[in-house]
């Protein structure tokens, strides 16, 4: 039998399907990809470089500022004055002094700037891949005062409630040269990008599993970053305007993630990728 | 001058079990700052952990540690209460020492 060209090129094709299919039949297993970094936590155990952070955050937390006064002496984190144990795992909530919800980002500028700190310069390079700053430090020993306890927001002031609409309502917008929406990405079990596992954001479980392990200390970046870095970062992923730090909008999408993960007990400062 | 370190040490069986975090900035000496300029190397070169003044790890270190390094490590004839001493040295002369007994 005389085969041709076209002929060779169809045998080829179809030994490649061949060849193809039992890749697939191999299996890469998408669940696989998790493991490096399953075997870093295991091998560093309880041991976690945001403890450093952590340790500058408390310091921080007790030091006078400027003005003579201390955050513990000044700052309200929901629980009453200087009360931090927990705090965490009620926020966000709506303040009364500031008549805003606020999370906990967003409160403890609020608590730096009546101390006289300079929050326009911290705020304005909050998002760069500048180096730890007193937000980073005081939200990893913050959040590491919850450790422990589980997620609880209240969401019974309207305003709570309309900061969970509204970042609910942000989740699943698609905007962008891309047309994405956090949807787009992180409402289904089992994706991933590059190595990284997807959490579905969608489902309790998969929120209280990213939720309760933010902030975190990036090992690829030697740096402890916050859940409102953790959302700024997805948004230029997607190739959205720039999430402004403590704005509305990010604390809206932080209240919608964090009721989502009610009840998941924080295990926060992680240790991710 | 640097964080303390953190480091536990426990005796397994007669086996201690170390781990040890440092803090450390382990600048490379390749990586350009904000202003375009190369951030200067300094990293830490040699590490030395001993047991009652006896060592038990000589380590020489360099660029291609992470930041802030985790260290650990296993070694027999430690008894509980022994002092495990860590001491590193780094490119730019400063070392750090810290100890902590076995538990």
């Amino acid at each position: 039998m005389a085969i041709g060209n076209r002929g060779w090129a169809l045998w080829l094709s179809a030994l490649l399907a061949i060849a193809g299919g039992s890749l697939a039949a191999i299996g890469w297993s998408q669940d696989s990809a998790q493991d490096p970094v399953a075997e870093y936590r295991a091998m560093m155990g309880d041991d976690n470089p945001a403890v450093f952070a952590e340790d500058r955050g408390k310091e921080l937390w007790n030091t006078a500022q400027a003005g003579g006064k201390t955050l513990a002496a000044t700052c309200d984190l929901g629980l009453g004055v200087g009360k931090t144990r927990g705090a965490y795992a009620a926020l966000p909530r709506y303040f009364k002094d500031t008549g805003k919800v606020q999370d906990l980002e967003a409160r403890v500028v609020t608590c730096l700037s009546r101390l006289g700190a300079d929050t326009a310069t911290l705020v304005g390079k909050r998002f760069g891949d500048g180096s730890e700053s007193e937000l980073e430090s005081l939200t990893a020993y913050l959040v590491e005062q919850s450790r422990g306890v589980p997620m609880a927001v209240a969401l019974s002031h309207p305003q709570e409630r309309k900061a969970y609409d509204l970042g609910k309502a942000i989740f699943y917008y698609r905007a962008g040269t891309h047309d994405f929406s956090c949807a787009t990405c992180h409402s289904q079990a089992g994706k991933r990008i590059r190595l990284q596992m997807l959490p579905d954001l969608a489902t309790p479980e998969g929120a209280r599993a990213a939720y309760t392990t933010w902030p975190a200390y990036r090992i690829s970046q030697g740096e402890v970053r916050t859940m409102e870095w953790r959302l700024a970062d997805c948004f230029r992923q997607q190739r959205l305007p720039e999430l402004e730090y403590g704005s509305p909008a990010a604390v809206a999408l932080t209240m919608f993630l964090a009721k989502s993960a009610d009840g998941g007990v924080l295990a926060a400062p992680g240790l991710k990728r | 001058m640097a964080d303390p370190m953190k480091i536990r040490a426990a005796l397994n069986g007669d086996v201690v079990e170390v781990k040890a975090l440092m803090a450390h900035p382990m600048e490379t000496g390749l990586r350009k700052g904000s202003d375009g300029k190369l951030v200067p190397a300094h990293y830490i070169e040699t590490v030395k952990v001993a047991c009652n003044g006896r060592e038990v790890l000589s380590a020489d270190w360099g660029p291609a540690v992470s930041k802030n390094p985790f260290l650990a490590l296993r070694f027999k004839g430690g008894k509980a209460g022994d002092k495990v001493s860590i001491t590193w040295t780094d490119s730019a002369g400063e070392s750090r020492t810290d100890e902590v007994a076995i538990g």
